[in-house]
Parts: structure tokens; sequence; C-alpha cells
């Protein structure tokens, strides 16, 4: 072995034992975990510890809260990605149309959700939120539009969630797509011949194919990121009212550190992969399809 | 004249996004400056009519926040540090020292990219029992020490010194520890700034794991402590925008400090990734 | 260089992790205490360390909407602390993971005598001969209301029986427009379905705590009761959560009746404004002829198989238990206690106190099997979907009775093998 190649083995190894220790090792129990019937009994006592095959997975698909939650989970993915690429993609136009002044104050202030702290703003907005007193029924009230009760009406609680997320997050898209859309060279606009054409017509037929790439990155990770809803049901509904926030990771929580089935939960944790594995692989294969590098 | 009403109506579209986007914190801090019980009222009031500091005050004496702002600012840097000095090594030998196996084993990192880390955390709670590490701060940190888009992101950096300049260091009979620590990480700098600022504002804000890990109030990072103070205090709603703007405030701080090295390490992990 | 630098750095960062004072010989107790005891207990705390120079007493503060998790999570963590405050209707589940140990032993041969307890309070602690608590305070479910606007309703006296709270309930919501309600019934906790499901003759689980037994007239006519205080408009359908700040909204009158604790004596004394103060009251908790029972609650000291200190932990729990500390804990808190001896004084003369200790002789407590709180949180859960009109109040019992037995499931199973009683 080269010098070079040792001082590689030697500089990787603690790195490479950290992930395969807290990470790889981890995901293998969990998965013989799944298998198993592990609960308070068999925490108590590991004699009360059963194999029971593919039992979790069989009683999960009879389980009307896993599938609600499931549900809910899909409810904030199809709405909430959409709105959120939505209002990052057309941020992301308004700022790097030529005729806007203070970019970078703009840019800044629409990203200063992103870095902020979680729990602390949906503190935030469960106040904003209130039936009551929050501004934003206030607000709603000049407008002639009754008070809503965001978070105790069923209805309302999962859109009044989707609005916090969106708020929270569509600056990050937002700055990528604004580097995607800063790497489109400008004699493509005037080569096309469209120069003089409408702003649609340039936007459908330059801006948007060229953003291609950039979109499927966007949408994969977003997808992925709403896949994985948790603290915002926690801090702002606890799951409530009447489930309707209660989605696949929050259940899964439940299920593990509340009431310490870890059979069930890596059982939950195990088709929460599949399923972003899943919507991934169609992503991809969509995009192949559309031929997007 | 199209022109200009095109130009109002792009800023005046960028002013109003910007002000709504804002308002929620510009409510936290004022909020937060209200008297107890002056907030909920009808019409909700923008901002304090006697502005007061009680509320922190109650904070640091009385809340403890005091303490948990150390462990969050402890744990935040200890994440860094380490997550820096694991990464970094990492990243610079998949890059430039190939070994035995470091292809397989970058294949094996990318495929573990998709599998959720929520997966691994029961069972990792277990093994932290068994060494002992339940409810104490080192247990936070374990999830920080390495990571794999962490390590990439180095490699990516790395691969643009040129494998000339390491050659000529070995000619001129450097040890590989010295070409590493004198060579190659002084032109890393900007990117262990970016490195460290994104692993410092996760580490902050991160949630999931420290409520998990700790059961102790007192070991609490800000969010833990803010999260279980608002299931507690319902009624103290400026006595927890305080609290928020406790929590808030450094990361946005560094946000507007280092802001640059952030952007860049968004694009670098995203865009030509 | 950097990495030199960094090491520097690293040093002083794990030097601030632990955050340990080193210094005191003195030996350090953990006790977990819950909510607003967690506060007030440290008020007591320094008369103990000077009774006992030799032991340093840390108490945690655990908020009660997470306690139960937290609890657990530490069980199953290892890292418990010597003593603990427990709801006790959690003591079944601890049991199950083994986690408590007896105190019969401290028992024998110390001057806490169970006789000076109440009956219902001791028992909710033993379990299969053995006592593994000693009860704190106790705890039970009743009326607190507003005089004034019942008065103004035309009603001179608290209600004795359902016919007459619903008579009062309804004539207190006459032109309210919306604005007003009867009653609170928060829909994220279950206390008060349960007070009034244990007023039944039926039990809530059949077969030893093998099969959820919610089908039946009994219960369903409790919950239709229960259903039809929000199906009216006498209560609104919120979780505490919603409601800004409950003290508050009742100086408002946005409700007269809230089921709620003896905590909450101290707290209305302190938090509702002046106007309001000798304009409220309690009541025991009407049944369905005649007055009621409702839950044996309360809190009880609990030491753990893991203590490092369980002797200065038996310490501490003496020194709580002593009337005299008990009726300070009661002056602090407004919590009452558990033992006879320690009403003599300030809490006879109590107006607010009378209803409790009236109702303190009908009290009962949950079903004790390790799976209750999993099952009282389904109670709220389908409860709430019942209120929301998703199901029937027959649905719902058959419901609940179907997740009963599933979370059972594993129990009867250990019941059939024997490895439990």
């Amino acid at each position: 072995m080269t010098a070079a190649a040792r001082a590689g083995l030697i500089l990787a190894f603690p790195a490479l034992s950290v992930i395969a220790l807290f990470f790889f090792v981890p995901v293998i129990i969990a998965l013989a975990l799944s298998l198993t019937d592990f609960d308070i009994y068999a925490l108590a006592d590991i004699h009360n510890l059963r194999f029971t095959g593919l039992r979790n997975y069989v009683e999960l698909l009879k389980t009307p809260l896993f599938w609600s939650a499931l549900g809910n989970t899909l409810y904030f993915t199809s709405v909430g990605v959409p709105l959120s690429i939505g209002a990052s993609l057309g941020t992301a136009l308004l700022l790097h149309s030529r005729l806007a002044r203070f970019r970078g104050f703009f840019r800044t202030a629409l990203f200063a959700p992103v870095v902020t702290t979680l729990v602390a703003v949906a503190v935030i907005w469960r106040y904003l939120l209130h039936t009551r007193y929050g501004l934003i029924n206030y607000g709603l009230a000049h407008l002639g539009i009754a008070p809503i009760d965001w978070l105790g009406n069923p209805h309302f609680a999962m859109p009044s969630i989707i609005m916090f997320t969106v708020w929270k997050n569509f600056g990050y898209n937002m700055v990528i797509f604004l580097a995607a859309l800063q790497s489109i060279p400008e004699e493509l606009y005037e080569a096309s011949g469209l120069d003089g054409a409408g702003w649609w017509l340039q936007f459908r037929h330059i801006t948007l194919p060229m953003l291609g790439p950039t979109l499927l990155l966007v949408s994969i990770l977003t997808i992925a990121g709403f896949f994985q809803l948790f603290a915002e049901p926690y801090v702002m509904t606890q799951g409530g009212p009447a489930q309707s926030t209660v989605s696949v990771l929050y259940f899964m929580y439940e299920q593990g550190f509340k009431w310490w089935n870890l059979g069930t939960a890596s059982a939950v944790a195990f088709v929460l992969f599949l399923m972003m594995f899943t919507v991934t692989a169609l992503q991809m294969g969509v995009a192949r399809r559309l031929a997007i590098p | 004249m199209k022109t200009h009403l095109a130009a109002f109506s792009v800023n005046g579209a960028l002013a109003l996004i910007a002000a709504l986007t804002l308002f929620p914190l510009f409510w936290m801090f004022s909020a937060s400056l209200m008297p107890a019980g002056t907030s909920s009222v009808y019409p909700p009031p923008l901002w304090p009519t006697h502005p007061t500091l009680e509320n922190y005050h109650e904070l640091f004496s009385h809340a403890g926040m005091g303490r948990r702002f150390l462990n969050s600012l402890g744990i935040a840097s200890a994440a860094t540090l380490l997550s820096l000095l694991f990464n970094v090594s990492a990243g610079y030998a998949f890059a430039k020292l190939k070994f035995a196996g470091s292809q397989s084993i970058q294949k094996i990192l990318v495929g573990a990219l998709v599998i959720p880390a929520q997966v691994a955390m029961l069972p990792l709670f277990l093994i932290l029992k068994t060494i002992g590490l339940v409810n104490t701060l080192p247990g936070v940190l374990v999830p920080w020490l390495a990571g794999v888009f962490s390590i990439f992101l180095v490699r990516q950096h790395v691969a643009t010194v040129p494998d000339e300049l390491l050659e000529a260091a070995r000619l001129e009979g450097a040890g590989e520890a010295a070409i590493y620590l004198r060579v190659v990480l002084p032109m890393l700098r900007p990117i262990l700034v970016t490195l460290a600022v994104f692993t410092f504002l996760g580490a902050w804000n991160d949630f999931l794991w420290p409520l998990i890990v700790l059961n102790e109030g007192k070991l609490y990072t800000l969010p833990v402590a803010l999260a279980s103070l608002s299931r507690e205090h319902v009624q103290d709603s400026e006595l927890m925008m305080a609290g928020a703007v406790l929590t808030v405030l450094p990361v946005l701080l560094l946000f507007l400090l280092l802001q640059r090295y952030y952007l860049r390490g968004m694009m670098t992990g995203a865009v030509k990734g | 260089m950097i990495g030199r630098r960094c090491g520097a750095w690293l040093a002083g960062a794990i030097a601030l992790l632990p955050g340990c004072t080193a210094g005191d010989s003195r030996i350090a107790l953990h006790f977990w205490a819950m909510g607003r005891e967690a506060e007030v207990v440290l008020e007591l705390i320094p008369e103990f360390e000077r009774l006992h120079p030799g032991i340093r007493v840390e108490v945690e503060q655990l908020p009660w909407s997470a306690a139960h998790e937290k609890l657990l999570t530490a069980v199953a963590g290892d890292s418990t602390p010597d003593l603990c405050q427990l709801g006790n209707s959690w003591i079944a589940e601890l049991l199950a993971l083994k986690a408590l140990v007896p105190l019969d032993a401290h028992l024998a041969r110390s001057a806490i005598s169970r006789e000076d307890y109440f009956q219902g309070a001791w028992d909710g602690n033993v379990l299969g001969g053995s006592v593994y608590g000693i009860p704190w305070y106790v705890d039970t479910r009743l009326l607190f209301y507003r005089t004034d606007l019942l008065a103004a309703a035309g009603f001179t006296a608290p209600p004795k029986d359902w016919a007459e709270w619903l008579r009062m309930l309804d004539a207190l919501i006459q032109n309210s427009h919306g604005e007003r309600y009867g009653v609170l019934l928060p829909l994220n906790e279950y206390d008060s379905l349960i007070a009034l499901a244990l007023q039944q003759r039926e039990p809530l689980l059949r077969d030893n705590g093998a099969h959820g037994n919610f089908a039946n007239g009994e219960f369903e006519r409790t919950f239709e009761f229960y259903v039809d205080m929000f199906r009216k408009h006498y209560a609104p359908p919120v979780s505490n959560s919603q409601i800004a700040n409950v003290w508050t909204e009742f100086a408002r009158g946005y409700f007269s009746f809230y089921i709620t604790g003896p905590w909450n004596i101290g707290e209305f004394k302190r938090r509702l404004p002046a106007a309001v103060q000798g304009k409220w009251m309690t009541a025991p908790l009407p049944g369905l002829n005649g007055p009621g029972a409702s839950t044996a609650g309360g809190a009880s000291l609990a030491v753990f198989r893991g203590a490092q200190h369980a002797e200065a932990a038996w310490q501490l729990i003496e020194y709580l238990s002593q009337p005299a500390v008990q009726q300070r804990f009661h002056a602090l808190t407004g919590n009452l206690p558990p033992r006879r001896s320690s009403w003599q004084g300030a809490l006879e003369s109590d107006p607010y106190a009378a209803a409790f200790r009236d109702q303190l002789e009908r009290v009962k407590p949950v079903p004790k099997v390790a799976e209750w709180e999993r099952i009282a949180t389904e109670m709220r859960l389908v409860a709430e979907r019942v209120v929301r009109g998703d199901l029937s109040v027959h649905a719902g019992a058959l419901e609940l009775d179907a997740r009963s037995d599933r979370i059972l499931a594993k129990r009867r199973e250990l019941l059939a093998a024997g490895t439990i009683l």
C-alpha cells in the first residue's frame, strides 16, 4: 500500500466507522425489530419478545389510524409540494427580473424563514392562527371573512400546516431556482427569435425547459422532505383535531417513543422508506422518459 | 411608461411578499415585548403600548432558558467541530487518496442517502442506551459526527485542488499529514466555513432526535425546551414569543453574517450535485 | 496549525457540555416531579436538606403533557431518577416494565401508617399485595363553576344530578349566540369522560383487564350524555391549546362550568381577577341519580429500581408525607393531602375544599393494566370523532372495544401463559 492510500484509509476510517455504527447497524436492527413484537413487556424482560414475521406489517394495514396517517401525509405532500415549488419559482422569477431593485435585500428577506428554528416559528404561527385573537383571522375580518378555526377544525388544520410549511420553506428552492435562472445564457433569449415575443412564450419555450434538471432535483428533494412531516403537527396540533394532522412520522413517533411498540414503529419506518424510495424512482423514471438529463 | 408600470408591479409584488414573509418574525419580536396577557385580546395589538423586557427576565430567572441556551450553543458548536473533523478528512481521502475499496464504499454511501434517518432512530436509541449515552449531551451529538452529504460536499471541493500541487509537495518530501494540514486545509477554508454554518444551523434547529434522547429538562436544547414550555404554558403567549426570539435570533444573525457561505453550500449541494 | 486550534476549541466545547459542578460532597438525589408540583416542591426542599445534611435534592420538572412518554423513555433508556412523582394510573405500566421497587420493607419500620390514608388513594398503589407508591396528594375531578352566572340563570345551588345539570347548561347558553358556553370539556383530555364513566357499575375492562367493556348500555348512556354536551352546544368542541387562557376565559364567562382538579383552587385564587373572586365555587360531580363518583386520581411517590440512593429517596418520601409538610404543600399548590391527619387546620375551613372532601368519599380507580394509558388515549380520540359526528355513540363504543382488544392482545397472551397476573 502506498503512503497516500494508507493516509486515505486512516483519514476516512473515523467517519466511516461512525456511519457504520450509528447508521448502517441501526438500519439492520430496525429491519430485525420490525419482524418482532418488541413492546414494553419485551423491554422489561427480553423473554417476552417473539418473532412474528410480517405480522406487524399486516397489522399496520388493518390499522385505520395508519391509513389516515398515510392519507394525511399524501395530502400534505401532494398539495404542499406544488404550492411550495410554485411559490419558489414565482418569487425566483420576480427576483430574476431585470426590473427588480434591492435584490440582495429581498432575497435575504424571503430566505429568512428557512434558517429559523422550526419549533419556534411553529409556536409563533400557532398564535397567529388563533381563532379569536390571531392576526390572520383579524386580517380576514377586514376582508369580510368570518373567523376560521384554523387549528381546531379538522378541515382547516392540514391546510394551516401546509400554509405554514410553504412559508417556512419556499425560500430554499427559490435560491436554487434563482441560481439556475442566472445560469441560462442571455443569448438564448436573443437567438431564439422570441426576443420580442411575450414573457409567457419565452418562459414556456426557453426558461422552463432550461430549468428542467433543476425542477426534477428540487421536486425530488422537496417531496422527500415533505414526507418527513413531524415537528409541525407535534408543536401546532399534537396530531389533532380528530387526528387530521397525524403524519406517518408522527404515527411512528407515538408508536415508538410514546408507547414503546418498537416492532410496530420499525415497520412504520420501513413503510415510509419504501414510499419515499418508490416516489423517487418514479420521478426518475418519468424524467428519463422526458429525456431530462 | 409601460416599463415603469412593469417595474412598479415587480417591485411592488416583491415588497408585498417580503412584508408577508417577515411579518410573523416581526410579530414575534413585538409580542415578546408585550406585558403578560396583553397580546390575547381583540383586536390583536401589533406592537406593545408599554414595551417591557419582563418576559425575557422571566425566561432566564424562572423558565431556566439560560441553561438551555448554553446547551444549544455547546451542542451546535461541538457538532460543528466534530463534523468538520470527521467529514473533511473523509472527503479529502475520497477525493485524492484512493485506497482499496474506496470506490465501492462511495457507492454504498450514495445508496445510504435514500434511507431516511428516522429508520435508524429507534435502534440508535437502544444502542446509545447500551453505551450509556441516553439522556446525555454527547448522545445528542452522535448523529452529527459524520454525514454522507457533508463528506460529498467536501469531496467535490477537494477535487478542484490540482493533483500536481500534492505531487509537488510529496516530491519535496512532505509527509501525508503535512500535506493535509498545510496544503489542503488552507485551500479549503471557504468550504469549511460553509460546512460549519450548515452543521451549526442544523444542530441548533434539530428537534426530533434531542426530543427523543434527552429526558431531563436541564439538558434540553432550546427547541425541545420551547416545545415543552409551549405545551405547558399555552396561555403565556408573550413568554413563548420571548422564547422564540431567543431561539431564532442567534441563527438568524449567524445566517446574515455568513450568508455568502451558506448559499454557496446550497449551490454545490443542489445545482451541481 | 488549524488542527491544533480546532483541538483547543473542541476541548473547550466539551468542557461546556457536562455542565455539572464538582466540589459538593453531598449525594445528589434525583427527583422528578411534574408541572406545578415540581415548581412548588422546591420550596419544601431546603428544610429537608437542612435535616439531612448529606443529601442534595435535584428536582427535575416534566411538563404534564409529555410526562408519560418521558418517563417511559427514561425507563427504556436506563436513565431513571431515584424517585418520581407518578400519576397513579401509570403504576401498573411501570410495574410491567419492572421499573419500581416494592416499599413494604421501608414501610414496616416507618412512621407512615396506611390507616391514616384515604382508602381509594392507597389502594391504587397496591399491586399483587405489595405497595409500590406512597400517595403524595389526592386528586379527583369535579365542578368549578361561576356562582354569579348560575344565579343569573336562575339557580342558587350546583347540580345534584345529570338532569338538573343539563337544565342549568341549557339556561346558561340562552341568548349567548355562540359567544358563551356552559361547560369546558377539552377534547384533548380524557379525564372528564373517564370521571363520568367511572360512575357506572360496569367496569371499563372485563375479564381481568383482558378485554374492553364499552359496548354496553351503561357506558353508552354515559357516552351519550357526554357527547350531547357538544351536540347541544353546551360545550365548545375545542382542545385546551385553543383556549388561549383558561382562567381569563373563565373570568370572561366564556364557560361557566369546568371539570377540573384541586390544583385549580390555588390557580383560580391566584389567576382570576379580583372582580371574579367570590363568584366561583366548587361542587361534587353530579351523577345519573344524585351525587356521582369520580376518578381516584392524584400522584404517588415511587422509588425506581435503578435508584442509586434508594435510602435517601425513602427519607424524602417520609419527609414529604409528614402532615405538617403536606399542609404546607397544600397551602402552596392547593393539592389535597392523602392523609386524614393532614386535613386538620386550614383545610377544614376552606370552602373550596369541602366539595373535594365530599367527593373523595366517592372515588374509584381506573383499571390497573399496563395498557390503560393507551386505552384512555383511545377513549379520548374516539370521543372526539363521535363529538365531531364521524361516528354514532354505539359505533364509537364498538370501535373502543375493538381498539382496546387490539391493544390488550399481548396482555391476553401473557395472562394465558401465566407470565403476568
